[in-house]
């Protein structure tokens, strides 16, 4: 079994009074495609945002690759290795496409900015076309392909994907699927999946965790959970 | 005379002139809104105390006895810039940035707040009266000639002009094409976004303050040689003006800062040429008032193009 990357151990987290987490224990390894399913306001968006420190763990523990960062600064997180496409993308609306990714680049070397460039116009081609275009005007997929790009451009160790497939067609959402796919296989990225969209996070990833109420129900490898009775009625029900 | 293209051509340059003043305050009111979304209404006394400091530096190089103009300029450009964006730091530092997270109105006031302490502050430390300074810069070309009426443009007007122009136009750049500008108009945008990037939000903000301060400083030292006298007071009309100009150009707009700031004093020029000083104000506010009825977000604000 390889080493973990990412590990929380009893995180709490509070809006105010309203607790959204509730002592979540959830560990990623190095290489994997781990995704955490449920159903909305379940707690899956803070739980990302958690772990960039906006808003901050009220308890628990949250490290990487052995390093404790409850604590350290949003703007820090990037920096050790975490890039987060977030949920609803979050694309500069008024910013290129290039500036975007730019902006993606920030704290990494600008020796290796043209290299990442060709990658991140390799995995989607569409945005080499697009480059001088706004963000704003750009389709809901084109967007979520920036926002994947603009993470990959700090040269991650861990990608964080808020519901990618949020508001795209079917076959969009496929293709955004394939990608993360390969971004994890040919270049060994771990990938942390946040998904409403169950069979298809379930069947890309190697383990997979359900959330409800801020809490971890049931974990167990994709195929497990796909082939669980109580996933089936609660999250593909009306299948895809 | 009033009807010759002399006189037209002498209100203009007036104008221009003036509009360079406005144009630099502007740029800092409209950033440090488009960043925090808050009206600095302390930035007017950042420019008056950028006048001062030059004061207080033009006599000090007297004393030691560099006089040879243009290094003396040179060199109290760039302490008054200095200094003053110390001033703008320290603002944002002590009374905004605690109150990042408050209701809009408590940053409203403090900001009022610190427009009165700073400006009797200056009052306090350098006392109410007026500061005189002799010209510094004299002569200049003769443009036309009428019979016995002259238009001519000043070296001194020249140089504002200039100055006005490059610092425009570096600033432009710095906010179009670096890596910083690019943070800047990042944490305009989507702050939480560019925090996930690895922008250091706060810092960013205090550089916001601090490239703000340091063009008005500027429009310091440009009204301190060109008017030749200075009070404790300066601020408060210059900076109701130079906000004036922002919201005309549309807040939030750098372009349009710029251009709201030569609008304002064209029409404060042409309306004092040809009607009566006396409404040069009025005349700039009812402007003011006209665009916005038409043109709710200035005349270059945009409504924002988003797809969510």
């Amino acid at each position: 079994m390889s080493e973990v990357m990412l590990s929380f151990s009893g995180v709490h987290t509070h809006y105010g009074h309203i607790e959204a987490l509730k002592g979540v224990d959830i560990e990623v390894r190095k290489g994997e495609i781990v995704t955490l399913i449920g159903s909305n306001g379940a707690g899956k968006t803070t739980l990302l945002m958690t772990t960039c420190g906006n808003p901050r763990a009220s308890k628990g523990k949250i490290t990487f690759e052995g390093r404790d960062i409850t604590n350290a600064a949003t703007h820090e997180i990037v920096r050790l290795g975490i890039a987060q496409s977030p949920e609803g993308r979050r694309i500069f609306p008024r910013m290129t496409v290039m500036e975007n990714l730019q902006m993606g680049a920030i704290v990494s070397d600008p020796a290796h900015f043209e290299e990442d460039l060709e990658k991140a116009f390799a995995l989607f081609p569409i945005l080499k076309e697009r480059q001088d275009q706004r963000g704003g005007t750009l389709s809901g997929g084109e967007q979520q392909m920036l926002a994947i790009a603009r993470a990959l451009m700090s040269r991650p160790r861990m990608l964080l994907l808020d519901e990618p497939s949020l508001g795209l067609a079917p076959l969009v959402v496929r293709q955004i699927f394939q990608t993360i796919k390969e971004i994890n296989e040919k270049q060994g990225m771990t990938v942390f999946l946040v998904e409403q969209n169950a069979y298809h996070a379930l069947k890309l990833a190697h383990r997979a965790y359900v959330m409800v109420n801020g809490e971890i129900q049931l974990s167990g490898t994709g195929d497990e959970l796909l082939a669980n009775d109580e996933i089936r009625a609660a999250y593909l029900e009306g299948g895809h | 005379m009033e009807s010759t293209f002399e006189y037209f051509l002498e209100q203009l340059i007036n104008g221009v002139t003036l509009g360079s003043v406005y144009g630099l305050i502007a740029i800092g009111y409209t950033m440090v809104y488009g960043i925090i979304g808050m009206i600095n209404f302390a930035h007017g006394e950042i420019f008056m105390i950028g006048s001062f400091i030059a004061l207080i530096t033009f006599m000090i190089l007297g004393i030691v006895g560099i006089t040879w103009v243009p290094l003396a300029i040179l060199i109290v450009l760039i302490v008054a810039m200095l200094l003053t964006s110390v001033y703008g730091w320290t603002l944002e530092r002590i009374a905004y940035r605690p109150l990042r997270n408050s209701p809009r109105l408590a940053a409203l006031i403090t900001a009022i707040g610190m427009s009165i302490f700073l400006q009797n502050y200056v009052q306090l430390l350098q006392g109410a009266r007026n500061k005189p300074m002799q010209p510094i810069i004299r002569g200049g070309i003769e443009l036309m000639r009428q019979g016995d009426y002259v238009v001519s443009l000043s070296y001194l007007q020249m140089f504002i002009i200039l100055l006005t122009i490059v610092l425009m136009a570096v600033f432009s750049l710095i906010i179009a094409k670096t890596s910083l500008g690019r943070q800047q108009r990042a944490c305009e945008q989507d702050q939480k976004m560019a925090s996930l990037l690895g922008v250091d939000v706060d810092r960013t903000i205090s550089l916001t303050f601090v490239m703000g301060s340091a063009l008005a400083s500027v429009a310091g030292v440009i009204f301190l040689i060109n008017y030749g006298v200075i009070d404790f007071y300066i601020g408060f009309l210059a900076g109701v003006k130079a906000f004036t100009a922002a919201v005309l150009g549309g807040i939030g707009s750098l372009p349009g800062a710029m251009l709201g700031g030569m609008l304002i004093g064209l029409i404060e020029a042409f309306w004092s040429g040809y009607f009566t000083v006396e409404y040069k104000d009025v005349a700039a506010f009812s402007i003011l008032v006209l665009v916005l009825i038409f043109r709710p977000t200035g005349l270059l604000g945009k409504p924002d193009v988003e797809k969510v």
